[in-house]
């Protein structure tokens, strides 16, 4: 394991499977207790279209994605505003439209471009170092965004209605948490990949809900399986010679299951059940 | 020092739409300081509708509702004179949080963005849980209440900024008959003991009736309201059922009226 490190590649990979790992854990948290696993898949799978777009139009397909993610992200989120359309419906229209879009846009490029199947599934080994700075930049600004509104995410995400009652700018938050949202995701794509990218972000998050009952030991938790998974699959996949995106995000997912049946929830049921009845009875 | 309460909600002539089916029709009515007011109602008779205007999270489709003097939309500061205690079922009991943060989100605004809580702030956190008497259990995850605590920890969140006015949105739904019966008990001392304007939505008339001061009884118009031995006289909850009385059959006393829309909201853990 140790020779590995010494190429600069497994190096920049490591630093990227860290940052992935760990920005991706931490905001899956509130994707996980605000019920938008759907959103995140549907955001990502809009990074295809502006993966396309950045290709054609010949600039960084980094900073193509950075727009057109937040753009559908503000769509969705503009268009589930309406009563009449469900959120679910909403990521429902943009998730397949904007795929499809990036194909319609590719279909124009002359040629084959190989380097979008590492776009799609990950490929963290052929990671630059623009992308290392790029993600380090991006993690930055995401990080910084959730320690300054801690208080406020949290408050939106347990009880979005008390909070605007209580005179929070609700509709600001959210849309800067889709921000969040897919800025976490477009500085994951190298790492893991378009399609499955969501695992990363929701995985984590679940298995550290079923671990405690903290918001902040939550967090604390989830970046801590999130970043176990990215280094675990990192060297998984030089070791067994496999995808790494894939690699990374079955660990992520074997994790789960393994945080699942180990959960002391189950084992508090009992004891919570005989509080209860106390409680009842005093 | 006039002798006259001051005027803390008014709402004159308001209709509220939502998309284009009017859910409530001309409603007048002045809450004054010091009321207990119950705003009773069948299921979709704009009750809830009614709260929410008041909160400012739904505009009138005409007519006006002032909170304070304001639009509730915008109170600006005032809005910490307010306290809302919403409905269990929008609350997730699974979310990983204790009775004392919860309480603590209540005064998010008055910290500030970017800003943590100050002593000041779990000083009053810790009134809050006090004066609901839930003090032992501030460390606890709030899926580990019972129904009844659970009603308190959203009560002290509310509270948790010491507002002149209570608006609770089915606060026994939740609750099982006595439970119910020893809450409403309850925020009966409480509206005395803190002088706390409190303005409630229920559809459990019988219950409701006897503790507060006077009552609004809604089925998409303001069918009657007043003090509650006049206005829940025989015609007036016939009128508020409509053509629902003749499900429920023809209830003498109140309680049986709703009875078996009530039955499909026990709580479950």
């Amino acid at each position: 394991m140790t020779e590995l490190l010494q190429f600069e590649f497994m190096q920049r990979a490591l630093l990227v499977a860290t940052i992935t790992g760990a920005v991706c854990a931490l905001v899956g948290v509130y994707v996980v207790l605000r019920g938008m696993s759907f959103i995140g898949a549907g955001i990502a799978h809009a990074s295809f279209g502006g993966v396309a777009l950045g290709m054609l139009i010949g600039i960084n397909p980094f900073f193509s994605a950075i727009l057109f993610c937040t753009g559908v992200a503000w769509g969705i989120g503009l268009v589930s505003e309406s009563k009449r359309i469900h959120e679910d419906t909403a990521v429902g229209i943009f998730f397949a439209s904007t795929m499809a879009f990036g194909v319609l846009l590719l279909g124009f490029l002359k040629g084959y471009r190989v380097d979008l199947f590492s776009y799609i599934f990950g490929n963290i080994l052929a990671v630059t170092q623009f992308d290392v700075w790029a993600s380090l930049v991006l993690a930055v600004l995401v990080v910084s965004l959730i320690v300054l509104l801690f208080k406020e995410f949290l408050f939106l995400t347990f009880d979005a209605e008390a909070a605007q009652v209580a005179g929070l700018p609700v509709r600001r938050l959210n849309y800067l948490m889709l921000t969040i949202i897919s800025l976490t995701i477009v500085l994951s794509i190298k790492a893991v990949g378009i399609v499955l990218v969501s695992a990363l972000i929701v995985s984590p998050a679940a298995a550290a809900h079923q671990l405690t009952d903290d918001f902040k030991k939550m967090m604390l938790l989830s970046v801590v399986l999130g970043v176990s998974s990215t280094w675990i699959g990192l060297f998984l996949s030089s070791w067994l010679d496999s995808a790494s995106g894939a690699t990374i995000v079955i660990t992520a997912t074997l994790i789960f299951f393994i945080c699942s049946a180990f959960s002391p929830h189950r084992r508090n049921l009992r004891r919570r059940l005989l509080t209860l009845r106390n409680d009842v009875g005093s | 020092m006039s002798t006259v309460k001051v005027e803390l909600i008014q709402a004159a002539n308001l209709s509220v739409a939502y998309q284009d089916k009017l859910v409530l029709e001309d409603v007048s009515f002045t809450v004054r300081e010091g009321d207990f007011w119950g705003i009773l109602g069948p299921n979709g008779s704009g009750k809830t509708t009614l709260l929410r205007s008041m909160l400012g999270l739904i505009k009138p489709f005409s007519g006006s509702i002032t909170v304070l003097g304001s639009a509730p939309m915008n109170l600006g500061a005032k809005r910490d004179q307010i306290g809302y205690v919403p409905q269990h079922a929008h609350i997730d009991f699974n979310f990983p949080i204790h009775v004392r943060d919860v309480v603590l989100l209540g005064r998010s605004r008055k910290i500030g963005i970017g800003r943590r809580p100050g002593a000041k702030d779990r000083e009053s956190v810790d009134k809050a849980l006090e004066r609901v008497d839930i003090q032992d259990l501030a460390n606890r995850q709030i899926g580990r209440l019972s129904g009844g605590q659970r009603q308190r920890v959203l009560i002290a969140r509310a509270l948790a900024l010491e507002p002149d006015i209570l608006l609770l949105d089915e606060p026994t739904a939740a609750l099982d008959v006595t439970a119910a019966e020893g809450f409403y008990e309850w925020l009966h001392s409480m509206h005395l003991k803190m002088k706390l304007t409190l303005v409630l939505v229920s559809h459990d008339v019988g219950v409701v009736s006897r503790y507060v001061s006077a009552v609004a009884c809604l089925n998409r118009r303001l069918v009657a309201h007043g003090v509650p031995a006049e206005v829940l006289a025989q015609d007036t909850l016939e009128q508020m059922y409509g053509c629902d009385a003749m499900f429920f059959g023809h209830g003498r006393v109140p309680h049986m009226v709703v009875l078996p829309e009530s039955q499909g909201e026990h709580h479950h853990d």
